[in-house]
């Protein structure tokens, strides 16, 4: 079996597991169908790594034409899955979480309802499915269809707890506004097929560029569109609302998953339509596009981490340091360069092992005590010793702590788009990882006085404040028969293993070289073309791949040196039961509203098109 | 070819946003949602129009003799129909359970997740 024949195999091996778990799952016991639908996810991860590593050459691509319908002279009808190496590690990667959200969730929930124990495997596998279809579709449609299987399926497991009343609200949230950014998404497909009469992207971009030039309005437009849809995914500033409510409320496997891959899937596309369709001669110009992408990524970068040190609900905390890292991940893609794409697709890679590790450890908090409200847990994780740890070396590593792969990812982001990135990246990882540790000390050392609030009953000035912000309280634990009292080995063996990851994403030198081959691939317009169109493949120009620096290394221990202090001055202080004064008014823009969105997301629209005009 | 239908296209997505961004009911919010696509089947639809051109079925009429109409795009509004079924089936069972669990069905008083 050649590499290109597995690239179908990637997506139906998890569509197949959903189905046979969705067919079977009512008659097998609950071990059965979760091990089948690990057995699965794994076949999957599998396929994924062997033709990541199988791939002839690095700079080949394999290519798919399904159904055999091959091009002529570079004209097609077919539908095409390519196996660009950024988009074979994606779906690695996608498998791999998924495998460790599957593995996390085997103790966790509640004994499902009798007949019902496939449906969380089934679900998961189906999300996979759509994610991995997402990362190796070579057809914009495709992209779409793809694009919305994962969003469906992410909103029901948004709202898997459907008795909760938070769950269903955050979910409702996700999808309306989700779903229209998709429909925008497929406006913007529906101009480029009136301009171009193709659905490929290989094929759109080469009829963009028989008509070079400068961009006319139906370009222009059409990019917008397309673009939107995938920053809504991707939670860019302002569409980035539906975020934090829908990780509030969502199951801590899904979690994993929502964070640590999903939102950056909103970014490969973004990538992967500018370079393959946009980046030539009738396309959009790079300048436009490089002050577009910049501008929403300090914006985003900035607002996350302003948002995240805010908060005392901690999945709420984790959720917008994912919007802050985002941030982060656009302002290495708005360099437009293999050096910047390199080291963001380190920094998602690591990102994605510490961030899902990150969520494991609220999770076991939430199952002990009910609760994931910082204030309210002060020093009760003193018990919990291995998790404390995992959740203080899941915050340094957030910080950019060297030699884990996050510091290595923003080092390279820093270098490739300047100095002043390099104050960016420094605040917005130093303000993200001292919300992370300055939680863990009140929660898993008692460090600092014991709030108030936690102390003695709430009173109406409590509640008052509580209006205004989400504080976690009282949340329904998600295991079976209320709360744990024992932490099951599987939840604290996956983020050990998620966090070993990252830090050997920091280690591994054969994987950078991978990776810096991979984004001279990924950012060669007319390699992708040929390549896909009549199956040649030109070497790409060859940048040096990405490297540890010393100033990348010093960026990192000064960050994790801000982030610390940060956090060390913050438990000092009572926690407060106020929000602080400054930030109200953006907290009052985070209102839960679906309307406020909906307004936000238009705003959102004309924000992009001004920036590109 | 008139630009007819791209102005209605676009009215009906803008009429959508306004609709959902200002509902003082889920249900008629979803059913803006629904609104918001139909904007799509109908850009899809025009643009595949042509003048004269009649439905491309070659059962009846020898290829090249007359002008059809593209069933590309007529595919990609099937498959959209498909995609809007399941999403406004997901939605108005969510708010079901909205409905169910708050007691309300208007966002102004769902205010549990804030900052």
């Amino acid at each position: 079996m050649s590499v290109a024949q597995t690239l179908p195999l990637i997506v139906a091996t998890p569509l197949f597991g959903a189905a046979v778990l969705v067919g079977a799952g009512r008659r097998l016991p609950r071990y059965a169908a979760e091990m089948l639908g690990c057995l699965f996810a794994a076949g999957a991860a599998a396929l994924a790594l062997y033709a990541s590593a199988a791939t002839p050459s690095s700079t080949a691509r394999p290519v798919e034409w399904l159904g055999g319908w091959r091009p002529h002279g570079g004209a097609s009808v077919g539908i095409v899955l390519v196996g660009d190496r950024i988009g074979l590690g994606l779906a690695a990667l996608v498998s791999l979480l998924a495998l460790a959200a599957l593995a996390y969730a085997w103790r966790y929930f509640a004994e499902p309802p009798r007949r019902h124990a496939g449906s969380f495997p089934a679900l998961v596998l189906l999300f996979q499915a759509g994610m991995c279809g997402f990362s190796l579709t070579g057809d914009l449609f495709n992209a779409f269809v793809f694009f919305e299987l994962m969003g469906v399926v992410a909103y029901a497991l948004t709202g898997y707890r459907v008795e909760e009343a938070r769950a269903v609200q955050g979910a409702l949230v996700f999808a309306l506004v989700n779903s229209l950014g998709a429909y925008t998404t497929l406006l913007g497909i529906g101009l480029l097929y009136a301009r171009t009469g193709e659905l490929g992207l290989a094929q759109i971009g080469s009829a963009l560029d028989a008509h070079p030039g400068g961009p006319d309005a139906l370009v222009i437009a059409s990019f917008v569109l397309v673009v939107t849809g995938l920053l809504v995914k991707a939670a860019a500033v302002p569409f980035h609302f539906w975020l934090a409510d829908a990780h509030a409320v969502a199951p801590t496997p899904v979690c994993m998953l929502l964070s640590g891959v999903m939102v950056e899937l909103g970014l490969y596309g973004t990538a992967r339509v500018y370079w393959t369709v946009f980046a030539g001669p009738g396309g959009i110009p790079a300048p436009a596009a490089h002050r577009a992408l910049l501008a929403l990524g300090v914006l985003t970068a900035v607002l996350g981490a302003v948002m995240c040190w805010q908060q005392r609900h901690l999945k709420r905390l984790l959720a917008y340091s994912t919007i802050a890292h985002t941030g982060l991940f656009l302002v290495g893609l708005a360099t437009l360069t293999p050096e910047g794409l390199g080291g963001v697709a380190l920094y998602v890679l690591a990102h994605a092992g510490v961030k899902a590790a990150l969520f494991a450890c609220v999770g076991i908090l939430l199952d002990r005590f009910g609760s994931v409200d910082e204030l309210q847990l002060h020093g009760k994780g003193r018990e919990l010793r291995w998790a404390g740890v995992l959740f203080g070396v899941g915050g340094l590593a957030l910080a950019g702590l060297p030699p884990f792969g996050t510091a290595l990812g923003k080092a390279v982001i820093e270098e490739a788009a300047g100095g002043w990135a390099t104050a960016l990246c420094v605040l917005v990882s130093a303000a993200t990882g001292g919300a992370v540790l300055r939680a863990g000390a009140r929660v898993f050392l008692g460090l600092g006085p014991v709030p108030e609030s936690a102390a003695t009953e709430s009173r109406p000035a409590d509640d008052a404040a509580a209006a205004e912000e989400t504080t976690g309280k009282e949340e329904e634990p998600e295991t079976r028969g209320g709360r744990l009292s024992r932490i099951p080995d599987s939840m604290l063996i996956v983020p050990t293993a998620l966090l070993a990851a990252a830090l050997a994403v920091g280690l591994d030198p054969a994987l950078r070289t991978g990776i810096g081959r991979a984004a001279d691939a990924f950012t060669d317009h007319a390699g992708y073309l040929t390549a896909v169109l009549y199956g040649r493949a030109a070497e790409p120009a060859s940048t040096p791949p990405p490297h540890w620096t010393m100033a990348g290394v010093l960026g990192g221990l000064l960050a994790t040196a801000l982030a610390t202090a940060l956090a060390l001055v913050a438990v000092r202080r009572p926690g407060r039961r106020e929000p602080t004064r400054w930030a109200t008014p953006l907290r009052r823009l985070h209102s839960g509203h679906v309307g406020d969105y909906v307004a936000w997301f238009l705003a959102g629209i004309t924000l992009l098109a001004a920036l590109i005009v | 070819m008139s630009v007819l239908p791209y102005v209605i296209a676009a009215w009906l997505f803008l009429i959508g946003c306004y609709g959902l961004a200002t509902s003082r009911n889920l249900i008629h919010a979803v059913g803006c949602l629904a609104v918001c696509q139909s904007s799509t089947y109908v850009l899809l639809l025009a643009i595949g129009y042509r003048d004269g051109g009649t439905a491309p079925v070659f059962s009846d009429i020898t290829p090249g003799s007359r002008p059809v109409v593209d069933p590309v795009v007529q595919a990609l509004t099937l498959t959209d129909i498909v995609i809007g079924a399941t999403v406004t089936a997901l939605l108005l069972s969510l708010v079901i359970q909205v409905a169910k669990r708050h007691r309300t069905v208007d966002p102004d008083e769902l205010s549990e997740l804030r900052g």
